[in-house]
């Protein structure tokens, strides 16, 4: 009993951290409706800056007003950042913004390297709160007590400045309706920018105020990232007592996790988020979702055509040109296009369903690593031949995007990216601690091609034939009555369903078939590397995909292809490079902003400037 | 509208163009090192510092086979996928010899069975996976860093000579991890039959959630405990446990916990008393040790870590195996590799020829805090050919000697 109220009060004290940074999140996703990807690094950023005041401010007042001062200096940064790159894009497709972000992320790390350092630094222990106190004879430390102590405040004056006072009527009105303020005449820019230095500062507070149980590094960003955005979508988008809830809740159940399942501590936050937005769909504290948009931002879309005689010889063209690669090419040119192919094709099955059916999901790597694994797994321990494990990666891929959707289709836009991240983590977190049957992460490995395709060249072949007829089914299912279906589902269900359309299932299908082609590619992953590993199912992974449909274009057919091609081929340049990661995020940051229709979009704008290709009637 | 297509096509044959210009050869004999310099910045850039540092000494010695020789490193993003690309990049168009590199074990087996598919060697470095010798072992992987079987064995040797009865282990919960709690729970078992493991705790990797930890060991009661998590988890470990009085009154033994990368940033909060393996460079004093210690030193102006011994031995390794083969050709430098003895800082090591694992050892010794700082007090340097399995038993490990 003592040690459970013990346990208890630790999960309190952890949950302050989890609180601060996951409601600066909410607030800005409720107002601005950007997914900021980048919030881990504010946390981050606030780390280091608040290790490096209290070097110099000595004392307990220095060490609290470090603190501050080091949330103050985060937010400066985010209302920076908010200025250059993100107000520049808020014309932007939905969710477009998370490009931009991105882009921070690797500039921030890079910056952190060289301003920091690599060596990870252990948090000065807070002056006068260093010794324990005994609660019913277990030791508590006095600054988790005072953890738990100052929370609360910080949840009173948020809601104090959100609930009573003139910005935060504004906040709120804006996290309802933004257009409509913006139509009332309340600058919404400044508001952005306002709400985004609030978030910024908690998130710095955040990282701050954890420094005497840790410490800064540099894996910090991206280690925190999944445990907020579970918090946020627990306790409901934009709600700060819901954040503060659901903060508590994970971390206590945490704690006892700790204890009781220690094996399962990766598993236990998934469950319970996917357990609760399958209960409640929109968070404990959630209302559901407005329609956001009144319409659709920037212009409105085009409708797609199949391609013209000039474009199809065109691709001809491009088509041979690759077939004759290794006629003219070297070895390694034919690995870094298979490699450039294989992430096309994943990055357009997302497209599939992102573009044309408008369902955003955030896990789909899950089919993507989860077509690697179930080739690799038959072939590790059943001992099939690759042929049949390449044939099954896809079914097995399709089956699992199958059950996945079935559960997530009830819900939609970021409610539905976040129930699909949670169950592409489940998978992972599975994958990662069931050992004994997936290898953990070690990885399964010796998962090669059969003898025949144990080349360079011919596995090139391979590549090229399934991967190009991945990407062209594709586009050929968008042209077909079901591509017609699927959009005119997104477009605007309630006339869909009128016209007898069953948009629930038009959009479930679309889903299995993404996640069949997603797993398509990862077979052609797992045979050209002969290993695979459980980072093929991260987080990270899907938002590699996410990241290029929306640089390549996501209003165009092509922009999967060429933003994956782009980017691939980039990386593969700038990582021969020392601060690579910078180069590429400012490369990022600044397509973002002069192309905010993508490469493609931009492209095709362009050449129809100068005439290259044909304006369609009917267009000014 | 399918202008974009075109302007795609464009780009490709623009990247193809780059990669056919094939480097032009010149006279040196190069190696591939790819590692995660970006991801690991902490442990990969004293690793470098310490080829570099071997490379500058064989070179200003002539080289090998009169050739100077090179290293050519690369960043994986700490990615398996873009390690396996790189790996066939730097054999096919920049005409490497070898590959070597890693600190990740799984990124380590994802090069390790590349280079068996392919038949290049490959020389892990720092990789601590006992499956890479092992159980993945193949032909063409050898393996230069104390594994953590060896490791784990010369810390439950330490173990058993106390009366501890009841163990409590915490541990990364991946691969590493679970193998370093495995190998130390059979090397106590045979040593002490009647010891008890009553608690196991599997933290995620950097997402440790400390006082908890510190509260479920604690509820176990264990006479002794055994910890494997390392960087940030270990620091906050330490804290929350220190502050909670977890450690008094209790033998605590640390698997990597005295080397230099983990110990360092604790500073005055690192822990006193537990036995460790690490790498104690500051109070070395033998000949070769202190050589190497003094050369680091004044090329770099700070100690050198564990990585960066390991990264001086693998050039050392390397051209040792090179010398020895007399040519580049693979075949020939896999032979060499078997059974090659190479002079070290720490002593003469051979890779062993039943399973490519070489036998470097490691320092233990127990943690101390001198001048604001932990180091290591009271260390021998332990032989890693001691803590090796029999032949028979690595036989049976490893499918690939059968």
């Amino acid at each position: 009993m003592e040690l459970f109220f013990a346990q208890l009060l630790t999960g309190l004290a952890n949950a302050a951290t989890l609180f601060l940074v996951a409601s600066g999140l909410s607030l800005i996703f409720g107002v601005t409706r950007i997914v900021n990807f980048a919030h881990g690094s504010f946390y981050m950023l606030g780390a280091f800056i608040g290790y490096s005041l209290m070097q110099v401010l000595p004392g307990m007042f220095g060490f609290w007003l470090s603190v501050l001062l080091a949330g103050l200096a985060v937010g400066v940064i985010g209302v920076i950042v908010e200025i250059l790159v993100l107000r520049p894009v808020y014309k932007a497709p939905e969710l477009f913004q998370l490009v931009a972000t991105f882009g921070v992320i690797l500039v921030i790390q890079d910056v952190a390297l060289y301003l920091w350092g690599a060596d990870d630094v252990l948090g000065p222990r807070a002056p006068g709160l260093k010794g324990i106190v005994r609660i019913m004879g277990e030791p508590v430390p006095k600054y988790d007590l005072a953890l738990i102590a100052i929370t609360p405040f910080f949840l009173f004056g948020l809601w104090y400045l959100i609930s009573k006072t003139r910005i935060g009527i504004l906040v709120r009105a804006a996290t309802q309706d933004r257009e409509m303020v913006g139509a009332l005449g309340v600058n919404q820019a400044w508001l952005f920018t306002g709400v985004f230095f609030l978030g910024a500062t908690l998130a710095g507070l955040g990282g701050a105020i954890q420094l005497p149980k840790g410490g800064a590094d540099l894996l910090m960003d991206f280690n925190i990232l999944a445990a907020i955005f579970v918090v946020v979508v627990i306790g409901g988008m934009g709600s700060l007592p819901g954040a503060y809830v659901a903060a508590a809740l994970i971390s206590i159940l945490n704690v006892f996790g700790v204890t009781f399942l220690p094996q399962s501590t990766l598993v236990l936050m998934f469950v319970v988020m996917a357990v609760v937005l399958m209960i409640k769909p929109y968070g404990l504290f959630g209302r559901e979702e407005v329609a956001g948009e009144h319409g659709q931002v920037g212009e409105p879309e085009r409708p797609i055509k199949p391609a013209g005689l000039k474009v199809r010889l065109l691709v001809a063209a491009g088509l041979l040109l690759l077939a004759l690669l290794p006629v003219f090419g070297s070895d390694f040119s034919q690995v870094l296009t298979s490699d450039v192919i294989i992430f096309c094709l994943f990055a357009a099955s997302l497209h599939f369903i992102l573009g044309l059916g408008g369902l955003v999901s955030f896990g789909h790597a899950a089919f993507f690593g989860g077509g690697a694994y179930v080739a690799a797994l038959l072939v590790s321990h059943v001992d099939a031949p690759m042929e049949i494990a390449f044939l099954l990666a896809p079914i097995g891929a399709g089956f699992a995007a199958f059950i996945i959707g079935w559960l997530c289709m009830r819900l939609t836009g970021v409610y539905f990216a976040m129930l699909t991240l949670a169950f592409a983590q489940l998978i992972w977190s599975l994958v990662y601690q069931w050992g004994e049957f997936t290898g953990g992460d070690d990885g399964l490995v010796d998962i090669w091609p059969s003898a025949w395709l144990n080349g360079t060249t011919p596995y090139y072949y391979f590549t090229l034939v399934f991967g190009i007829g991945g990407i062209l089914l594709l586009r050929h299912a968008a042209h077909s009555p079901f591509g017609y279906a699927l959009r005119a589902s997104r477009d605007s269900s309630r006339q869909a369903e009128a016209t007898g359309i069953n948009t629930k299932r038009i959009q479930w299908a679309a889903f299995t078939f993404a996640g069949s082609l997603a797993g398509l590619s990862g077979a052609l992953f797992v045979f050209s590397k002969g290993s695979v590993f459980p980072t093929e199912l991260e987080i990270a992974r899907s938002f590699d995909a996410l990241i290029v449909i929306f640089l390549g274009g996501v209003k165009t057919l092509s922009g999967a292809v060429v933003g994956g091609a782009s980017l691939e081929y980039a990386k593969d340049f700038l990582t021969r490079f020392e601060y690579w990661r910078l180069t590429l995020g400012l490369i990022i940051i600044f397509v973002v902003i002069v192309a905010p229709e993508g490469i493609s979009g931009t492209l095709r704008k362009v050449a129809e400037r100068f005439g290259i290709i044909r304006q369609r009637e009917g267009e000014s | 509208m399918k202008i974009q297509k075109l302007m795609a096509t464009a780009l490709t044959v623009a990247a193809i163009g780059v990669a056919s210009i094939s480097a032009n050869a010149a006279d040196t004999i190069k190696i591939g090192e790819i590692n995660h310099y970006k991801r690991m910045a902490a442990f990969a850039n004293p690793y470098k510092n310490g080829i570099e540092l071997a490379l500058e000494q064989i070179n200003e010695a002539g080289g090998v086979l009169g050739k100077p020789l090179e290293f050519i490193y690369r960043d994986d993003q700490g990615k398996p996928g873009e390690a396996v690309k790189i790996a066939g990049e730097l054999m096919t168009r920049d005409n490497t010899v070898m590959l070597t590199g890693t600190i990740l074990s799984h990124v380590g087996l994802a090069i390790s069975s590349y280079a068996a598919e392919k038949k290049y060697l490959y020389l892990a470095s720092e990789p601590l996976a006992d499956s890479l010798v092992w159980a993945k072992g193949n032909d063409y992987t050898f393996r230069l860093r104390a594994s953590t079987y060896m490791q784990a064995a010369m810390l439950a040797e330490e173990a058993a000579k106390t009366d501890a009865k009841t163990y409590a282990t915490i541990a990364p919960n991946y691969a590493y991890g679970k193998d370093a709690v495995a190998a130390f729970k059979t090397a106590l078992l045979a040593l002490k039959p009647d010891v008890e493991f009553v608690t196991e705790q599997w933290p995620a990797l950097f997402k440790i959630d400390a006082g908890a930890e510190a509260q479920a060991i604690e509820r176990a009661k264990p006479d002794a405990i055994y910890n494997v998590t390392f960087g940030g988890d270990l620091a906050k470990l330490v804290r929350e446990g220190t502050t909670r009085g977890l450690f008094e009154g209790r033998h605590v033994y640390g698997l990597l916990t005295g080397e230099p990368e983990y110990l360092d940033p604790l500073k005055d909060e690192a822990p006193e008393g537990w036995v460790v393996t690490g790498y104690p460079w500051y109070d070395l004093t033998d000949k070769s040790n202190k050589d190497f210690v003094d050369a680091y030193q004044a090329k770099f102006d700070e100690g050198p870590k564990i990585g960066s011994l390991v990264g001086y031995m693998t050039a050392q390794s390397i051209a040792a195996g090179i010398s020895k083969a007399g040519s580049t050709d693979t075949d020939a430098m896999v032979a060499a590799f078997k059974g090659l003895e190479v002079d070290t800082p720490v002593g003469q090591i051979m890779f062993r020829k039943q399973d490519h694992q070489s036998t470097m050892g490691a320092f233990v010794g127990t943690t101390a805090l001198q001048d604001g700082k932990g180091v290591m007090v009271d260390w021998v340097y332990k032989n890693g050919a001691d803590y090796l399995p029999s032949d028979e038993e690595v036989m049976k490990l490893r499918p690939a000697s059968q």
